[in-house]
């Protein structure tokens, strides 16, 4: 929460020495206020002032990133409880768990297919972003070995769990360099816990038992005074009504309160609350939408993934910019100029769908992007943006005319209701109306060829 | 030093109202065990905040004629009784559905063109074989389903059936039918507070009680507009909290219908291996879809695929629990 111009007034020396280059203190304050001035342009404030008006200045919720290269998790730094207020800023972090009881085959197998994964949505690659590697024998060197074998995927974000401080001290300079997240420092180990993250410069967890909120706030009193400042919360909390109410309160009192001890992303454990995968899933896509940081799956399975990375796109997508195309022409298969021309909206959902089905369908063709704000076909359509002059204007500002040499304009099947409208704007053209889905253009583009 | 944390609660002016779907014996209908939604007086189950004295529900969509285009995964399911609708009910209420959300799609003009009259005997066949409440859609074409709606609430009368859909362009015949027969009117607006608001006003300035307008923000499932349907949800119940009475309707969405209709539970061949398993991909996205809404405030589900109901089911047990 900024500080307003008086508050600012109150910290500063009031000497009205004009130093700053303002002729008030109190006008240097106002300047300070709207960010207009930088705060070392005074040279008489104090320590202590500097230090209360840097935290007020810091974001609600810090920003904590994991990892160096490659894959990198970066969370916090929210500043609104729901999308529509803004939008949501950074994606939780999807991690899968193994433990270093699995064999090494196993864990290798997981890190492999955390690391290899990848999903197209929308023009945009999906990714799962690291693997959390528990200490579950208790057995110092079992844990470097599975550290090991998943370190070697450079590609990845890792937590390293465990609750032996000296253990994390021990394996930390295999993988240090990669800045994992240290899981967790808890009421009985958090000054050693404290004192490994320094040493190795590690984002710390910290965690408490079943939403235990005071006793979170006060272990991240106690770790940033000992010099540890970026932390993520675990507040203990496993089934879902639990987790849905102590992440709330967090992410409120970070954001209502500015409440400091808490201003932190959250780590969360879906698993640990389910009694099968898909109820996993169904525990994950709640920390997606309700505040998760870091998510730890115990389960790595594309058809469970796929849903959870296709939830997280859309709840971090702008409410207030659909993702969107550039209205143009797209040729499909090197089209010549007797290939078909269909005609679609710059919703990017609505063009990678038809797009990917002409693709698939093998055959050569146009396709024409009108401009539709984002918006997809029949939205736009209700919308006035995807109407027959608009169309119009996509055929003859678009450049097609020039590629291709018939008159014939495929729409979809949804607007069929305006082929006699768009048949006026474009004289002599042919409309024809394609199918509704476009699952279904395959055959329908193999039927014209035929 | 110990650092006391207090709770961050809201105090919130309004609260969702309650609806009751089904009528008994002693009140009028003919239901062995009836549905009451609404009441919250919270963002979804903060229960440190506000009381949800009733728990979502799911209701089992099912057709009055074998679906067309129900994927594969589905008609593994329910292939055995697409064809004997009160065989499809009964089914469906061993498989835990809480109402029955029956489509007459037959009698759209494209489909079997099944007369109002013949509509309304399906209702009836229903409405026997099983003691839950119902959730009745017209075929989905404007004329026909305010024809087929009205004979269906007449013949059916006292039963607090729910009907819809009302929308901006089409409430009034449909909204009147429930009037004259105590049935309970759905409104659907196209993911827009303002719309409807608008139209909750419209059928109740017709005279429909307001505890008979279920609202339904219209869906969108994951990764094809769920993120609208989720804010406009959101907004929706942030609204009714702060007191605006036109916006406290409980609200259903059709979560199967659309989860069931994307590329990626509709079709096994030909997609991208990162997808995963066809048929438990098809689960997962009902599912997801649904769990989603739930948090945005979602009082009635309407579902398809009954693991993914089981499921969904049981996290609704799981945020209901105190
Ligand atoms: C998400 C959504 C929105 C979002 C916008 C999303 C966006 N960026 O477009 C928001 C909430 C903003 C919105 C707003 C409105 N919406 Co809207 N919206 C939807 C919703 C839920 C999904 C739309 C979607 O993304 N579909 C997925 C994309 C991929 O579909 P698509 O573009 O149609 O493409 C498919 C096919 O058309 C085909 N296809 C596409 N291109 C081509 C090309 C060819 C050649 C062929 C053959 C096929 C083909 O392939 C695709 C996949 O099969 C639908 C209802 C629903 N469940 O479908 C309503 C819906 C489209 N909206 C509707 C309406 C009325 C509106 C509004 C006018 C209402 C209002 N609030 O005033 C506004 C208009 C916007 C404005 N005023 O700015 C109506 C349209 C009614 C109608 N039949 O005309 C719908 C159908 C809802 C309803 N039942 O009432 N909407
Ligand atoms: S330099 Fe500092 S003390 Fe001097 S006027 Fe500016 S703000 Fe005041």
């Amino acid at each position: 929460m900024a500080l307003t111009g008086l508050q600012i007034y109150k910290l500063l020396p009031k000497t009205n020495c004009k130093e700053c280059g303002v002729p008030t203190c109190l006008a240097f304050a106002m300047k300070l206020a709207t960010k207009s001035a930088e705060l070392s342009a005074c040279p008489y404030v104090t320590e202590e002032a500097k230090n209360e008006l840097e935290a007020a200045s810091a974001p609600p919720v810090r920003l904590v990133s994991i990892g160096a290269d490659g894959r990198k998790i970066e969370v916090g730094n929210e500043t609104v409880l729901y999308r529509h207020d803004k939008t949501f800023y950074h994606q939780p972090g999807l991690v899968v768990r193994v433990k270093d009881t699995q064999s090494a085959d196993e864990i290798k197998a997981v890190a492999d297919a955390v690391c290899g994964y990848c999903v197209e949505r929308v023009g945009l690659s999906l990714n799962v972003d690291g693997v959390a590697i528990e200490n579950a024998s208790g057995d110092t060197s079992a844990f470097a070995k599975a550290i090991e074998v998943v370190g070697s995927n450079a590609n990845v974000a890792l937590v390293l769990m465990s609750s032996v401080p000296a253990t994390l001290d021990t394996v930390m300079p295999m993988v240090a360099d990669r800045r994992p997240l240290l899981y967790a420092a808890d009421a009985g180990n958090w000054q050693a816990m404290a004192e490994v993250a320094r040493k190795y410069k590690s984002p710390l967890a910290v965690k408490v038992d079943c939403g235990d909120l005071s006793a979170l706030a006060t272990l991240t009193e106690d770790i940033t005074k000992a010099g540890v400042t970026d932390l993520m919360l675990d507040p203990g909390t496993r089934s879902m009504v639990d987790s849905l109410q102590a992440m709330t309160k967090i992410r409120r009192l970070a954001l209502r309160k500015n409440f400091r001890p808490l201003g932190f992303p959250m780590i969360s454990f879906p698993g640990e609350g389910a009694s099968s995968p898909l109820e996993e899933v169904a525990a994950a896509s709640q920390h997606i939408a309700k505040y998760g940081g870091v998510i730890v799956l115990d389960h790595f399975d594309p058809t469970l993934i796929y849903p959870l990375l296709t939830l997280r796109q859309n709840i971090y997508t702008d409410p207030q910019k659909p993702i969107q195309v550039k209205p143009d022409v797209y040729p499909i298969h090197e089209p010549d100029a007797n290939s078909p021309l269909l005609i679609t909206t710059n919703f990017s959902l609505t063009y990678f769908t038809v797009a990917g089905e002409v693709e698939a369908s093998g055959v050569p063709a146009w396709l024409l992007i009108a401009d539709s704000e984002g918006l997809s076909v029949l939205t736009a359509w209700a919308a006035g943006k995807f109407d027959a002059e608009k169309i119009k204007k996509a055929v003859q500002t678009s450049g097609i005319l020039d590629k291709i040499a018939h008159k014939r304009l495929i729409i979809p099947g949804y607007v069929a209701g305006m082929s006699g409208e768009i048949e006026e704007e474009l004289p002599g053209w042919e409309i024809r109306v394609g199918p509704r889905e476009a699952v279904d253009l395959s055959s329908y583009l193999k039927s014209l060829r035929s | 030093m110990p650092v006391t944390v207090e709770t961050p609660t809201e105090k919130w002016a309004g609260k969702v109202r309650e609806i009751t779907l089904g009528a008994t014996a002693a009140e009028g209908g003919t239901r062995t065990s009836t549905v009451t939604v609404g009441g919250e007086g919270t963002m979804p189950f903060l229960h440190f905040e506000g009381e949800t004295p009733h728990r979502p529900v799911v209701a089992i969509e099912i057709y009055d004629i074998a679906p067309q285009d129900w994927s594969p995964i589905l008609m593994d399911y329910w292939g055995d009784v697409v064809n004997d609708v009160v065989a499809w009910a009964k089914k469906a209420v061993e498989l835990g559905a809480d109402a029955i959300a029956l489509t007459l799609r037959g009698a759209h003009p494209e489909v079997n063109d099944r007369s109002p009259e013949d509509s309304a005997r399906v209702v009836k066949d229903v409405l026997a074989a099983v003691g839950v409440p119902l959730i009745v859609y017209g075929p989905g074409a404007p004329d026909k389903d305010n024809e087929v709606l009205v004979a269906v609430a007449e013949a059916t009368a006292g039963e607090r059936l729910a009907l819809g859909l009302c929308e901006q362009n089409n409430y009034r015949t449909i909204a009147a039918a429930c009037m004259g027969s105590g049935h309970i009117a759905v409104a659907r607006a196209p993911i827009d507070v303002n719309i409807q608001k608008q139209l909750n006003i419209l059928i109740s300035d017709m005279g429909l009680p307001l505890d008979r307008i279920l609202m339904d923000p219209t869906t969108g499932a994951l990764g094809y507009g769920l993120e609208y349907t989720y804010s406009v949800m959101e907004r929706l119940r942030l609204a009714a909290l702060q007191g605006d009475a036109m916006t406290q309707q409980p609200m259903i969405c059709t979560a199967g219908h659309e989860a069931w209709r994307a590329k990626e539970s509709k079709v096994g061949e030909g997609v991208p291996e990162a997808w995963g398993d066809w048929k438990e991909r098809g689960i997962a996205w009902e599912t997801v879809t649904a769990t989603s809404l739930i948090e945005a405030g979602a009082d009635i589900l309407v579902m398809r695929h009954p693991e993914a109901v089981a499921i969904v089911k049981k996290t609704i047990d799981q945020l209901v629990a105190k």
